[in-house]
């Protein structure tokens, strides 16, 4: 009984862990959708981006003999969201911009065209074999008996979900309180009507993009020094198991996402844990099929009004 | 052009940054820790000439775009150089029969490589053709479509190998399957808006291939299913006796047909059966060419145009949205299921492998590229991606490269395609 209900905890550990940083992506997601509309296809391999930057800062600090944890981290996490932003940046500069106000599709079939491009950039550049860092965090607290079965808390998963949910919190004050904020929220409710009102909607069209770059590279670092692997491959996966959180918190709206990322962690942990891992990729899109035939707004999500 | 200056700077150091850390950096293993090396000279100056011709260009760019407006010649009206509308469709048709006939002949004059590519180019413009109906038509973009392919493939090779069944009785099964299926994912998933639908589709997709690679009893799971038959035909026999005979292709019967070269009393080719294959991918795809032509102009091909430019209009005209997307949507995937057989006869071996999403994608591109809804675009766009594929085979580090930056330019200088659709019309007759 006591084995069952660790063994439960501990797929609820991993899975809100793993969660909180799909719910980082699934900011990227969730903001871009509501202000312009579109998915944006190639935000999964800005994440992988800053993965693979956070692992080279890293690296570099540990060359240079730098040796205090935090510092270190510091250091990926500015690297990854310097350069991640940048990309955020010139993707929507280069391919999205230009094709604003025409059809939908084509800005999405844009994107999917940016998102093979990125990956076979960083592939190009850093190879296509698996890069592996050892952890830099170990150790964590022990639940249940210590010489039996138990669960564990690495130090790694808290500060996993700390990082997030002060992440999210910077975002929630960002969006409420600031000027820009402001705009933002003004852009998502009338691109047109901010627009002739004096809001530079271009800009505020930008700092989306950047600001969602940049969580994803927060997600980045973080599940990069979690698992210690990173390929070019990566971002995929990761951009449609966010794409799925964003969904299912209800797309647009931010709190949304933290819910939906860390519902869609929990399910996977869940599947993984008592069914079989193979499966648990088959549980998350099934997931987003069902909540999209059923609940297309998402547990958050505002009814959209189809305007004649 | 001052007023330039700060922006143009920017540009160049957000040029450094991108190109940088992943090309100018270089992530290695030593013995336990990672290290960060530099890489060859060579792409350092790659990546300062970058910087350079980005502030340049970011410098100049009014003078540029100048530049460029005056250097462009005047649109050359081609119109008047072409015949006059009733002769210009002879010479349409003329072209095509010729097109035909080369095509018919030309794997007896060619290698059995060239014929082995022809036919995968030829399955190509059968899978683009059929999302060309769901796409470009009917304007819902299916990001999964290769499930229906998968399906086609599947169902060959499952039923041969477990019933026994011909190619020929499995051809038009796998396209029913694959229809099947597509009408089943239709029926929930339509009534959601494009870009939803898109992910939905992609999901299913990857559902189905995760299937396929986890249902290892029935699939055989990664490792696929070999010994896949080659198709037979049937040939009239006279003598002895009347009787129907299924011709095989191969050095000896293994299938209980009768080896060609024994029935016609030939030596033996060996290309033979690739050539077989290649003329029925090639009816087929003649087949599928007519059917769409014919669809287009019936009313439902009509339906689908118009519910892709303006669906609140066409539903205040009372069409049922859901039939006519459904019948698009179930359409396109018979073809795929059709051009999913043929993959499979043509391999002989099918396994998940091939069926990932970047195959969806590339169907997809063929599409776009070739201008959605323009059939002959589409058929230009499916010869020319599966030849520059296997021509730059030794460019593979860059195809993809390539391949995802043509999406992107595409879709911002000629979102039409290469060759757009031209509308099928009707002209009253003049006095």
């Amino acid at each position: 009984m006591l084995e069952s209900s660790l063994y439960f905890l501990q797929q609820l550990i991993n899975g809100i862990t793993i969660g909180s940083t799909y719910a980082l992506i699934a900011i990227g997601y969730t903001m871009v959708y509501g202000i312009i509309g579109m998915i944006n296809f190639a935000h999964g391999e800005i994440y992988m981006i800053g993965t693979y930057i956070a692992f080279m800062a890293i690296s570099a600090a540990a060359m240079l003999g730098i040796e205090f944890l935090p510092l270190i981290f510091l250091m990926a996490l500015m690297a990854s969201i310097l350069v991640s932003s940048s990309f955020g940046w010139a993707v929507e500069r280069i391919a999205y911009r230009p094709l604003r106000g025409g059809n939908r599709l084509i800005p999405l079939i844009s994107a999917i065209g940016m998102s093979i491009f990125l990956q076979n950039y960083v592939r190009l550049g850093q190879g296509s074999r698996d890069i592996a860092m050892s952890s830099q965090v170990s150790g964590g607290w022990i639940i249940g008996p210590t010489d039996g079965f138990h669960a564990t808390l690495s130090y790694m998963q808290v500060i996993i979900f700390a990082v997030t949910v002060v992440s999210m919190a910077l975002l929630t004050l960002f969006i409420a309180r600031s000027r820009m904020g402001r705009a933002c929220r003004a852009v998502s409710q009338d691109l047109k009507m901010s627009n002739l009102l004096g809001i530079d909607t271009h800009k505020v069209i930008a700092t989306t993009f950047v600001i969602g770059a940049a969580l994803a590279a927060v997600a980045g670092t973080l599940l990069g020094m979690y698992y210690g692997v990173v390929n070019a491959y990566i971002g995929f996966i990761a951009g449609l198991k966010a794409f799925t959180a964003a969904v299912l918190g209800g797309i647009g709206s931010i709190p949304g996402a933290m819910i939906g990322g860390i519902l869609l962690g929990i399910a996977e942990s869940m599947t993984a844990g008592y069914y079989s891992t193979e499966y648990k990729d088959v549980v998350s899109f099934g997931l987003l099929v069902l909540i999209l035939l059923f609940k297309p707004t998402g547990i958050l999500g505002k009814p959209e009004l189809e305007k004649i | 052009m001052l007023k330039n200056l700060p922006f143009a700077l920017f540009c160049s150091i957000l040029t450094l940054i991108l190109a940088f850390p992943i090309l100018g950096l270089q992530l290695e293993h030593k013995g336990t820790s990672l290290i960060v090396t530099g890489t060859d000279a060579g792409t350092y100056y790659y990546i300062l000439s970058a910087m350079l011709a980005v502030f340049l260009v970011q410098l100049f760019k009014s003078k540029l775009a100048f530049a460029y407006n005056s250097l462009r010649p005047e649109q050359p009206i081609i119109s008047q150089w072409l015949p006059c509308e009733e002769k210009r469709q002879l010479i349409v048709k003329a072209v095509f029969v010729l097109l035909i006939l080369t095509a018919l002949i030309l794997p007896f004059y060619s290698s059995r490589q060239w014929s082995d590519i022809a036919t995968l180019a030829l399955i190509y413009v059968i899978l683009g053709l059929g999302l060309n109906i769901v796409v470009g038509l009917a304007g819902l973009l299916d990001l999964g479509y290769v499930a229906f392919y998968a399906v086609g493939a599947y169902s060959y090779a499952l039923l041969s190998q477990y019933f026994g069944l011909s190619f020929w009785v499995c051809l038009p099964i796998g396209a029913m399957l694959a229809a099947t299926f597509g009408l089943l994912l239709g029926f929930p998933v339509l009534r959601l808006r494009g870009d939803y639908l898109a992910i939905v589709t992609l999901g299913f997709g990857e559902i189905i291939r995760i299937m396929l690679n986890n249902m290892t009893q029935l699939t055989g799971g990664p490792n696929g299913i070999g010994g896949i038959p080659r198709p037979m035909l049937p040939m009239l026999q006279f003598e002895p006796e009347f009787d129907i005979v299924m011709l095989e292709f191969g050095r000896r019967a293994t299938e209980g047909g009768v080896p060609y070269h024994v029935f016609f009393d030939v030596p033996y080719n060996s290309s033979m059966k690739v050539i077989v294959l290649y003329l029925i991918a090639l009816a087929l795809a003649l087949f599928t060419i007519f059917v769409v032509q014919r669809l287009i102009r019936m009313p439902v091909g009509r339906a689908w145009e118009a519910l892709r430019e303006d669906e609140i209009a066409c539903r205040s005209l009372g069409m049922n949205r859901t039939t006519i997307k459904l019948s698009a949507f179930t359409i396109g995937a018979l073809f795929a299921g059709f051009a999913g057989s043929i993959f499979g006869a043509r391999q002989g071996h099918i396994s998940p492998e091939s069926f990932v999403f970047f195959e969806s994608v590339i169907i997809l591109a063929i599409v776009v590229l070739g201008g959605m809804g323009s059939q002959l675009g589409v058929m230009i766009a499916a010869v020319t991606v599966v030849l520059l594929q296997e021509l730059s085979r030794e460019f593979d580090e860059y195809r993809l490269l390539a391949f995802g930056l043509t999406m992107v330019l595409m879709m911002i200088w000629r979102p039409q395609g290469l060759l757009p659709m031209k509308r099928p019309h009707l002209k009253l007759e003049q006095g």
